[in-house]
């Protein structure tokens, strides 16, 4: 049984085949679009290094079905920088070591800029350990994470005013 | 996993025919299920992907002031809604101390409400489990079994229901709303999950085909938003199942209390509300002495079902601490970690 389904991936309209509705968007982005930033860690929804967003919100890629997202928004790690200039995020990851082996980055930074849209966490080091927990980092960059969270929100935060003003 | 039929109905009515036949699930956002599936231990043959019917997606306020909750609003989303937080504070809690955000924001209340009761055990498909293959045995009787259940067990299963949200559910008398091919009926929170008996293998009283479409909690429950809690003690700080968690909720007149609220988490294979200490605190003066008892109460028919002898003395010293922090009143704001003892601190994350 064919299923098609239509996704926005990183802005641009997707109409898509399914030979088979056991695909998950995970797999989708990696083994059909060929965007492999997004990665496969545990595949069970427990490390968090599929993280993407979804109209907006992050979730495990692993543990939705692509055919259940049929019209949706993704964006992933590949869709977050502008060319050459990075994401806040991006930028604070590296200013801030908040890596070692990079694998869980991709899903770190989804996971990040998700957080920080929530906008409950602010800059508040507790707040951002506790809302960051669904990612694991087996290299345990988590102190690098928790600064690079706090230095990004308050970047957004600062850019956010100087549009208002 | 196994290769399965999809389907997406438009209505609740298609749904529940698709879903009454024998094999069939309903898929919301499948955080549990898939994850199941990927295990070799839930093996639909047809999903009835329920993730978009029209309508099951309001929170809504109405005219006598209960909460109506669709049961395909996101967890997230009702945690985060401003007036269903301010009107059950110890529920928008619950809800943040369950899992990691990026599950909070996938998962549904309708799916939150029908996740497997389950353990390690459950989940590995080369063990004896009553649960996933009846009849099989149980290898968590004899097996790593500290974090199972220590009420309302039986020799066939000893696994623990793993919901937060459920808990405080149970405590305040939320109701589903349930659709099936013979129309629609209601029950409590309460009433939905099953105790195993001789047939863990059914978690809830659901018939086959029958789907939960909304969640009501009724005005009366709003009684207990100045004072209630939802409290957990966890192996770790976040993104953990409860060792044993409490909710509670008091009505307090003059130091005295009027009335009580308390279910317990992490302790059965339903969320278990503890009617007895209710009982024993309705009337009693809001002190250490009354919450002791009624934690007493609360755990008569406990036994340990294996190396979990220490959760009945960790359950009444949650309910006392849960108890307490109701007294003193709910926070203006959830703490920077939902429902952890650590939070209840004295401190800048208080």
């Amino acid at each position: 049984m064919n299923l098609s389904i239509g996704l926005t991936v990183n802005g641009e309209k997707r109409e898509l085949v399914l030979d088979d509705p056991r695909v998950t968007l995970l797999d989708l982005l990696r083994e059909r679009l060929f965007l492999t930033g997004t990665k496969k860690g545990c595949d069970r929804g427990q490390c968090g290094a599929c993280t993407v967003l979804v109209h907006g919100k992050r979730i495990n890629s692993c543990l939705a079905l692509a055919a259940s997202l049929d019209g949706a928004d993704i964006l992933t790690i590949e869709g977050v920088a502008h060319g050459d200039h990075l994401h806040p995020v991006q930028a604070a990851f590296i200013a801030h070591d908040a890596l070692q082996c990079g694998f869980c980055t991709p899903g770190q930074i989804m996971s990040a800029i998700g957080l920080i849209s929530e906008g409950q966490a602010s800059d508040d080091p507790e707040r951002i350990r506790e809302g960051m927990s669904g990612n694991l980092c087996r290299c345990g960059a988590y102190a690098g994470i928790v600064e690079a969270v706090i230095e990004a929100e308050r970047h957004l935060a600062r850019t956010r005013t100087e549009r208002a003003a | 996993m196994n290769r399965f039929d999809y389907v997406r109905p438009n209505t609740i009515a298609d749904a529940v025919a698709a879903a009454t036949e024998p094999g069939a699930a309903y898929l919301a956002a499948g955080t549990n299920l898939l994850d199941l599936m990927k295990g070799g231990i839930a093996l639909p043959s047809r999903l009835v992907d329920v993730s978009r019917l029209a309508g099951l997606d309001r929170i809504e306020v109405l005219a006598d002031g209960s909460f109506r909750i669709g049961a395909m609003v996101g967890n997230a989303k009702l945690a985060h809604d401003t007036d269903f937080a301010h009107a059950f504070p110890a529920i928008a809690e619950a809800l943040l101390s369950g899992a990691s955000a990026q599950l909070r924001n996938a998962a549904t209340v309708g799916g939150n409400l029908l996740q497997r009761t389950r353990c390690s055990y459950f989940y590995d498909t080369a063990s004896a489990c009553n649960k996933r293959a009846p009849g099989s045995g149980c290898a968590a009787r004899g097996g790593d079994n500290r974090l199972h259940a220590i009420l309302g067990w039986s020799e066939s299963c000893i696994a623990t229901h793993p919901s937060d949200f459920c808990v405080p559910l149970t405590a305040f008398d939320a109701v589903v709303e349930i659709e099936g091919k013979n129309g629609r009926r209601e029950i409590s929170v309460e009433a939905l999950h099953r105790l195993p008996g001789e047939t863990p293998e059914r978690d809830s009283v659901l018939e086959p085909g029958e789907l939960i479409v909304a969640l009501r909690l009724p005005v009366a429950a709003r009684a207990y938003a100045a004072r209630s809690v939802y409290l957990k003690v966890r192996e770790r700080t976040s993104y953990a199942f409860a060792v044993v968690s409490a909710a509670a909720g008091l009505v307090i007149e003059n130091g005295r209390i009027q009335e009580a609220r308390l279910a317990l988490g992490g302790v059965a294979a339903k969320p278990w509300r503890a009617r007895q200490a209710e009982a024993r605190l309705a009337g009693g003066n809001a002190d250490q002495a009354t919450y002791r008892h009624a934690a007493q109460a609360a755990l008569v028919g406990a036994k340990p079902s294996g190396d979990n002898g220490f959760k009945i003395e960790l359950a009444q010293r949650i309910i006392v601490r849960a108890l307490t922090l109701a007294a003193c009143g709910t926070p203006s704001r959830i703490p920077a970690l939902p429902a952890s003892p650590f939070s209840s601190l004295a401190g800048p994350s208080a």
